[in-house]
């Protein structure tokens, strides 16, 4: 499977919430510009380890991690790592789409505000650029001084995956990102993940069987917080080797 | 009668009881209104607002009294504002929860409670005697800061709390702090209801004479403060006073001056009414 150098790795880890524990002995690496789908019932811990690789369960009280995340080699976890940086590494969008109620633009370039950048030039550069990049410029220039709200719910998903764009990760999280979409938005965003991963190292939780199969490389199945299997997405719904797989794929239970 | 028949007799008899109720605190409230305005709107004009205190009823003005009521406001919210805001984002936005925060919580809801003279009382021990502000302004704003702080705390933790937790993810996933959450996000977002809170926090500490009498405020001041840490009067304990006279035209300057002090909290009122609208047409989650 080393086609691709590997991006993210994660080595024995353990999760937990208060005496909960979430995540079991989990041990992954994610390969480089490809999509890599987290699929598993309700409650099996894919999001939660999604949202450990940029680190956004630090603010849930009672919650910690055993085990190491390496991003390039480096434990995201090590004291040295300010989360902020990270989060400039590692980008995220939600299930359901969470503008600001803001302007589009303001949506846009709030990650390079937050960084200090003032130069409005170069804001409305960067943001035409990530707008471009999700296909909805064309759609939106003429109002980029209007709500964000205003927009619909799969301009608004777009709108949020432009805006983690905008500062120039190298990872893209992507928790469940179509599930509050019509079937003709969630194409639109299959499609730009496609596109995305020449340029970007993707991972997707999805509950979705049929999206995963569409747009990832490779599958990790996760059953009650632990990993049960992991490789080539096609390897993995053709001729998956654990039974639990097998069945969760075939939809005998989940 | 069948059952049904005394069912509905029954909702019909509740109905009337529930009219009666509600009109109760109506009627009494409009007689009081009609019987103020009836007494004093007459006596309104512009001496009677621009007028120094007098011994002689016709002479007697309020000018001292709405000017030290300005003053008290606009010193109150100065001190109140920031203290409150920045108590309630820290308890909903910072604190762990845990149980000294859970302490802390119950306790300020308890403090929202306590009668206002025990307030004056803290106020006079504190500001007046131990920091020497004696009965001046400041003494009374940071009093009725005191009193109104856990209504600014706990309006500003519910504001917060309303802004939905998606978008401070939003915030925090594009590598911004928790301050910079704070400040870009969630304040924004919550600024209509936090300033409704405070509005009509400010409405409360515009009519309250006990706590400022306990500190030592006077009824007659002969002049219009200049600095905060001038004697001061408020138009409620002018109004105390003039009531506590024998002489009917007292009376009718009070009423005059109770019409102006209603008119101060109706406007702060609307004030917090319209913002609130406001907020709620423009963000919609």
């Amino acid at each position: 499977m080393a086609k691709n150098n590997i991006k993210l790795e994660a080595k024995n880890l353990n999760a937990y919430y208060g005496d909960f524990k979430a995540l079991k002995d989990i041990t992954i690496s994610m390969e480089e510009k490809a999509v890599t789908a987290f699929i598993g019932p309700s409650g099996c811990g894919k999001s939660t380890f999604l949202r450990t690789l940029n680190r956004m369960n630090d603010y849930i009280d009672g919650f910690r991690t055993e085990g190491d995340i390496l991003l390039d080699g480096k434990d995201i976890y090590d004291k040295n790592i300010r989360v902020d940086e990270l989060r400039k590494e590692v980008g995220m969008v939600f299930q359901k789409p969470n503008p600001f109620p803001k302007t589009i633009f303001e949506n846009v370039v709030y990650g390079l505000k937050i960084q200090g950048i003032k130069n409005k030039a170069h804001l409305e550069e960067a943001a035409e650029k990530s707008l471009r990049q999700t296909a909805l410029w064309e759609e939106v220039k003429d109002k980029m001084h209007k709500s964000a709200l205003a927009l619909s719910g799969g301009q608004q998903q777009r709108l949020c995956i432009a805006r983690a764009l905008a500062i120039s990760p190298s990872v893209i999280l992507m928790d469940e990102p179509t599930s509050a979409l019509d079937p003709i938005s969630t194409a639109k965003i299959e499609e730009l993940i496609y596109e995305l991963k020449n340029d970007y190292t993707i991972v997707i939780v999805t509950h979705n069987m049929q999206q995963a199969g569409r747009v990832s490389d490779n599958t990790a199945f996760f059953y009650m917080g632990e990993l049960i299997e992991f490789g080539k997405t096609k390897t993995i719904f053709t001729s998956p080797s654990n039974d639990r797989t097998q069945n969760y794929i075939t939809g005998r239970f989940g | 009668m069948t059952n049904s028949d005394k069912n509905r007799l029954k909702d019909k008899a509740f109905q009337v009881f529930g009219i009666f109720c509600t009109l109760i605190g109506l009627v009494v409230l409009a007689v009081f209104l009609i019987d103020i305005l009836i007494k004093g709107l007459g006596r309104i004009d512009w001496e009677f607002l621009t007028s120094l205190p007098s011994r002689r009823a016709a002479r007697a003005g309020i000018l001292t009294a709405w000017a030290g009521t300005l003053w008290i406001l606009v010193l109150t919210t100065i001190i109140a504002f920031p203290l409150g805001v920045s108590a309630g984002v820290y308890l909903e936005e910072y604190a762990r929860k845990n149980r000294l925060s859970n302490f802390l919580e119950i306790n300020i809801s308890n403090l929202a409670g306590v009668p206002s003279i025990i307030y004056g009382l803290l106020g006079m021990e504190i500001f007046v005697r131990q920091m020497g502000l004696g009965g001046s302004l400041l003494s009374g704003a940071l009093t009725l800061s005191l009193l109104i702080l856990p209504i600014i705390i706990v309006t500003t933790r519910e504001a917060i709390k309303a802004v939905p937790g998606s978008i401070r993810d939003g915030s925090y996933a594009l590598g911004a702090s928790k301050w910079q959450t704070v400040w870009n996000q969630v304040l924004p977002a919550s600024f209509g209801g936090i300033l409704t809170g405070i509005i009509l926090a400010l409405s409360r500490a515009v009519g309250e004479a006990a706590p400022l009498i306990v500190i030592g405020a006077l009824a007659y001041v002969p002049f219009i403060p200049s600095s905060p840490l001038d004697e001061f009067t408020v138009l409620p304990i002018q109004i105390f006073n003039w009531t506590s006279r024998p002489q009917e035209a007292f009376l009718i300057n009070a009423a005059a001056a109770i019409i102006m002090l209603l008119f101060i909290t109706f406007l702060l009122n609307g004030i917090a009414v319209y913002l609130r609208n406001k907020q709620q047409k423009k963000i919609k989650w």
